[in-house]
């Protein structure tokens, strides 16, 4: 996989839990339905706006209370790969690696604003913001989740533990 | 070196001699449980086409539609009848639907055993923690994996230690305890952790309000909400028919905790949760008089037996707030039916309460009961988020089912002890 990402930042604050993320109203609509109401509870115009260039930067408790995988799904389908946030809620966390989404905490992503251009080394755990010229170090991923990582999620892992053509 | 709860079931599960804070294990699932809403639907069904089409092991899965029934809408009904073919067509016999939600389906039917480790795709399944088993909710891939290999992999975690003592004051109820604690440790206070609750406030509660507190244990970002199983723990397990041989669950003596939390249950006012967060807590005193157009009387977290009669003890002979809804949903089929032959659900319709089905229903939104714009829910179910309930431009607060009868009655959040 490409191990360094790089995108323009769509910022949030603390605590976006799941039923801003993946409103429950829209659950029962296939992904692709339902992902154009991601994040509306908070920034109405968030998904028809997001593409494979959007990083997400958020502060802590990161996908906080539901354990609805249609949060990460409904994020990766239109386009997100890398969330940074202060914190992650743990449910949240296996979900987004599982579906092959690359999660990395940072503890200064208060000095990440909306707008910003960053470049995400993710062998190495650092963030560079380019107009900013400042480099940010993620906190170390764990080996094992690191793993999944490299092999795009778990169906991917799970695939080539039954020897199925991914 | 003396061991928690936590870290002596994850050893059993992983078929070690012990564990340690912080390991990483491979642990064998004991039960694993999905809903309509995240279960076969959700990546499953069509990955396990893809990669091998059998769970490993057919009797230790579970499958409960309860989210969307009755349904509301055609694709509510087609979600619960793919789930409901899907169980059908993988030999799955542990299947219930229009019974009620999956926790306490999971508990009245001995799926939930002490000692055991039970993984769910709903983030309440944290409740099973009352029976002294490890109870955790999980994404709808990470059940794929269970699926395929009856195995899920687990890091060991630190516990906090809850210990609440002394006497619950007359109107004040587990959901009080369940709120303050909520309220005192944080939403993500608990991240990662289990947290295990002791003293006699606990021991002295029966299983219907144990269920209560391990419920919300994920509010606070919790992997666990644990319980040590007791006399009382089998006799409910009894009374549904299962007679699992008795095994000691507690945590040993000089088992090591990260945190200890002490409270005084003698102290305790009737709490709520105000909006928008589940730690937004505060006395009921505090927001009194606020209007409230419908009260919530359900839910995996409060639609129990405990809970109907805690209501109905307030709201008997007298009549709802002109202009309130009292919606109240018994936590399943089998509630609803005692309370019915036990003559509750007469008297709480009686006073102008709407009974409904057993299901999850409008505590997520779904159907039966969703809110307008400007409009104040209190309900007894465990989550307050923005736009949870219906509109984004909402209001719920969370309390006891003794809070919520009171409320009805008045129209307003109403402390229970001041009826």
């Amino acid at each position: 996989m490409n191990t360094v990402i790089s995108g323009t930042v769509v910022k949030f604050g603390d605590n976006i839990n799941t039923d801003i993320i993946s409103p429950p109203q829209y659950m029962e609509l296939p992904v692709a339905e339902a992902a154009k109401y991601a994040m509306s509870p908070v920034n109405a115009g968030f998904a028809a706006k997001a593409d494979p260039n959007t990083i997400i930067a958020a502060g802590s408790n990161f996908g906080s209370g539901s354990s609805r995988e249609t949060s990460p799904l409904t994020l990766k389908h239109l386009g997100i790969r890398v969330i940074i946030a202060k914190s992650f809620a743990r449910i949240f966390y296996r979900n987004g690696i599982n579906v092959g989404l690359v999660l990395l905490e940072c503890p200064r992503i208060d000095d990440i604003a909306d707008g910003d251009q960053l470049t995400v080394d993710l062998k190495n755990g650092r963030i560079e913001n380019i107009a900013k010229a400042v480099a940010y170090e993620c906190d170390r991923v764990p080996e094992h989740i690191m793993r999944l990582i490299e092999q795009g999620g778990l169906i991917a892992s799970l695939k080539k533990r039954f020897g199925v053509e991914s | 070196m003396g061991k928690t709860m936590s870290e002596k079931i994850l050893a059993k599960a992983a078929g070690l001699t012990e564990t340690r804070v912080g390991d990483i294990v491979q642990a064998k699932v004991d039960k694993a449980m999905m809903d309509d809403i995240l279960g076969p639907r959700v990546e499953i069904a069509e990955n396990m086409r893809a990669i091998y089409d059998k769970v490993w092991d057919r009797d230790k899965v579970v499958i409960i539609s309860d989210h969307y029934t009755p349904p509301a809408t055609i694709a509510q009904a087609e979600i619960v009848k793919f789930t409901r073919d899907w169980a059908a067509g993988h030999g799955i016999d542990n299947y219930y639907e229009f019974c009620g939600p999956c926790h306490q389906i999971m508990a009245e039917n001995g799926h939930v055993l002490p000692g055991t480790l039970v993984v769910g795709t709903d983030s309440h399944t944290c409740m099973g923690g009352a029976f002294g088993a490890f109870a955790t909710g999980v994404g709808s891939t990470e059940m794929l994996g269970v699926l395929l290999t009856g195995e899920i992999w687990l890091k060991v975690p630190a516990t906090i230690q809850v210990s609440w003592c002394g006497l619950l004051p007359p109107r004040v109820m587990a959901k009080d305890i369940s709120l303050k604690t909520i309220g005192c440790i944080g939403h993500a206070g608990a991240t990662y952790k289990a947290v295990e609750y002791i003293g006699d406030t606990i021991k002295a509660l029966p299983m219907d309000e144990r269920m209560a507190i391990t419920n919300m244990a994920v509010e606070m970002g919790a992997k666990a909400g644990l319980m040590s199983s007791d006399d009382k723990t089998y006799d409910f397990l009894a009374r549904h028919g299962f007679h699992p041989a008795p095994m000691e669950t507690a945590s040993d003596v000089d088992a090591i905790f990260e945190n200890v939390h002490v409270f005084r249950a003698d102290e305790l006012k009737p709490q709520v949760a105000s909006p928008h967060a589940v730690d937004n807590v505060t006395e009921v005193g505090n927001v009194v008089d606020t209007p409230i157009h419908q009260v919530y009387l359900g839910s995996c977290t409060g639609g129990r037996f405990y809970d109907l009669v805690a209501a109905a003890d307030i709201i008997k002979g007298k009549k709802i707030a002109k202009g309130l809804r009292f919606l109240i949903s018994p936590a399943s089929a089998k509630i609803w039916r005692h309370a019915d032959a036990a003559g509750i659900l007469a008297i709480l319709a009686d006073s102008g309460a709407t009974i409904l089905a057993p299901t999850c229903g409008v505590c997520v939104g779904l159907h039966s009961g969703v809110l307008a714009a400007g409009e104040n829910c209190l309900s007894t179910s465990n989550r307050n988020f923005i736009g949870r309930m219906g509109s984004r431009a909402a209001n719920i607060y969370l309390g006891s089912a003794a809070t919520a009868a009171a409320t009805a009655l008045t129209g307003h959040i109403t402390d229970p002890q001041t009826l």
